[in-house]
């Protein structure tokens, strides 16, 4: 017993030594963000709280349009999260509950996308994309931050295996009561998939939020830019950049996708039936 | 599970349409221009292109300075894929303990899963900057003189790796932890009965077991170190000192938006691209069906 305890004692010690290390960064930043320009080149560097309060998330919020660019992300990603679930769930829809010739073809051309991330064909998305913007007068717009991001395979074999382990009772049920396939989705499927649901939008949201190429080489104008870029623009100017707001900056962009997460844990675990044998 | 509940022959195509348009629109159509883009050349400032057979990839082949990209990219996802996998191995198996307060820990530790690589390169950037960065403080307190994380060529290549690592713990621990929730204990118990230690227990059970988890992570932790680092990259070094942190995507990015070598950079995509299948063969034979985390 004596010696479980000790164990025990032993396991905090290490375990809050762990947590301190890792969060150590997001702490420094943090006491970073409320120090003047002088406490920040204090030598030696001083860690706590600085004297500045929340002056330099006011001035990173207005001046260098934090606010701006929170918004403008906020947006994308939101229209990225609601299309990419919709269109997400009616393929769905379609790959389990409907027998089709080419069925697996299509499965298969879902499939392959996985291997085919942004990055790796940033230089002809760029051609395409700008080209379609220019002739629709669509350039720097919501659309091409978007547009090309509403459909994943991610989503679609999430909902097409949700929808699998769903008895399917329920759909000859629904059959019978003569309920048509938008109906049964709507009115069945949607409130007992919550879980794939937010999985999926949580997923999204943090991927759009973070995105970083796309907006950096297709965006030409500060006022639709997005806040990955945002951040990037703050550290440029070398020689003048003021630590303190660009802290502030950097703790502001993480807040809402941590926030999301932190809401959305225990959804995401269960969405994903994280660890259970398939 | 396949019999159809539902009759119509166009409504599944009615459902499917927008996700298959944007596929072939937004993914199919570029890979595929990527792939023809790679064996051309733009000249005069991209007011013309011509046609240029295997040239781009020649070049590459001949070229020592892509060859480092190549390098670097291998030695830093090798590091980050160890190094990373390791520690949040360790740490979910010590926050897995049944002791009290366990949920507040874990709480604490899987926050960074929504960490953005550019937010953990301005932090980085910040904390090992010269002269009034504090790691260079402490540094300079423990080794006499401060060490010039972002000049020189290895301890920038280490600082990379530190924040990517740093930025992946999040998610590695989430994953880690619900795999360590739903294990098996009577394994180990029998394990412990049959009187294997505990270095045993860990190697020859939970380790084995876990397997296909570590194998997720394996490819999420690279799919990161090839595409996703780029933000931090960008943050951080710019690819510098010396090219010494200039990994394939960074190299690609700037052939194509800073010198304008559209076709030198859609070769490069084009090699990106083979790896990634690659990956991705070995990913499907060895675990099955796993879904991918990203997009």
């Amino acid at each position: 017993m004596r010696r479980k305890t000790r164990d025990e004692i032993l396991t905090h010690i290490a375990l809050i030594i762990i947590v301190l290390a890792v969060m150590a960064p997001v702490l420094f930043a943090l006491a970073k963000s409320t120090q003047t320009r002088a406490e920040v080149y204090h030598f030696p560097p001083k860690l706590g709280f600085g004297s500045a309060g929340l002056f330099n998330y006011k001035v990173a919020w207005t001046q260098y349009d934090l606010g701006l660019y929170m918004k403008n992300t906020l947006i994308v990603a939101g229209i990225v999260m609601f299309f990419k679930t919709l269109f997400s769930m009616l393929a769905g829809l379609g790959l389990v509950y409907y027998d089709f010739p080419l069925k697996e073809w299509v499965f298969y051309f879902i499939l392959f996308t996985l291997m085919m991330p942004t990055e790796i064909m940033i230089v002809a998305l760029f051609n395409e994309v700008s080209n379609m913007a220019k002739a629709l007068g669509l350039e720097n717009s919501y659309a091409v931050l978007t547009v090309p991001f509403l459909a994943s395979a991610t989503g679609v074999f999430l909902f097409r295996q949700h929808f699998s382990s769903i008895p399917s009772e329920l759909a000859d049920a629904a059959r019978v009561d003569g309920a048509g396939p938008v109906r049964f989705l709507w009115s069945i499927l949607v409130p007992i998939s919550w879980n794939a649901i937010a999985a999926l939008a949580l997923i999204q949201f943090i991927y759009m939020w973070n995105q970083y190429i796309w907006p950096l080489v297709i965006i030409r104008e500060n006022e639709m830019q997005l806040i990955q870029v945002g951040l990037r623009s703050l550290t440029n100017q070398q020689d003048t950049t003021n630590w303190g707001l660009v802290m502030a900056a950097a703790i502001l962009a993480m807040v809402p996708p941590m926030l999301i997460f932190l809401l959305l844990q225990e959804q995401f675990t269960k969405g994903f039936a994280l660890g259970q044998e398939k | 599970m396949s019999t159809a509940k539902f009759k119509g022959k166009w409504v599944p195509w009615l459902f499917m349409l927008p996700t298959l348009i944007i596929l072939a629109v937004f993914l199919y159509y570029p890979v595929i221009q990527t792939f023809k883009l790679s064996f051309y050349r733009v000249a005069f400032l991209g007011l013309k292109t011509k046609f240029a057979g295997l040239d781009n990839y020649i070049d590459l082949l001949h070229d020592s300075a892509y060859h480092h990209t190549v390098w670097v990219t291998l030695v830093i996802t090798t590091a980050v894929v160890i190094i990373g996998l390791g520690i949040s191995l360790a740490i979910s198996m010590l926050a897995n303990q049944k002791i009290h307060g366990a949920q507040v820990y874990r709480f604490l530790l899987i926050w960074p899963f929504a960490l953005s690589p550019a937010v953990a390169g301005v932090v980085f950037l910040f904390m090992f900057s010269p002269g009034f960065g504090v790691v260079n403080y402490l540094t300079s307190l423990v080794v006499g003189h401060e060490l010039n994380w972002l000049g020189d060529p290895t301890l920038a290549v280490i600082l990379v790796i530190m924040a990517s690592v740093w930025k992946n713990l999040g998610y590695n621990i989430v994953f880690y932890l619900a795999a360590l929730q739903n294990l098996n204990t009577e394994v180990l118990e029998a394990a412990s009965i049959d009187g294997a230690n505990a270095w045993q227990r860990f190697w020859h059970v939970t380790f084995a077991l876990l397997s296909p988890m570590t194998f997720f992570l394996l490819i999420t932790n690279i799919t990161y170190s090839f595409f996703d680092i780029f933000g931090m990259i960008d943050i951080l070094t710019k690819g510098g000192p010396q090219d010494a942190t200039n990994v394939m995507i960074y190299n690609l990015y700037r052939d194509a938006f800073e010198y304008y070598k559209t076709g030198l950079a859609s070769a490069q995509s084009v090699i990106l691209f083979l790896l990634v299948v690659f990956v991705t063969i070995i990913q499907f034979r060895t675990s099955g069906r796993q879904v991918h985390y990203g997009g």
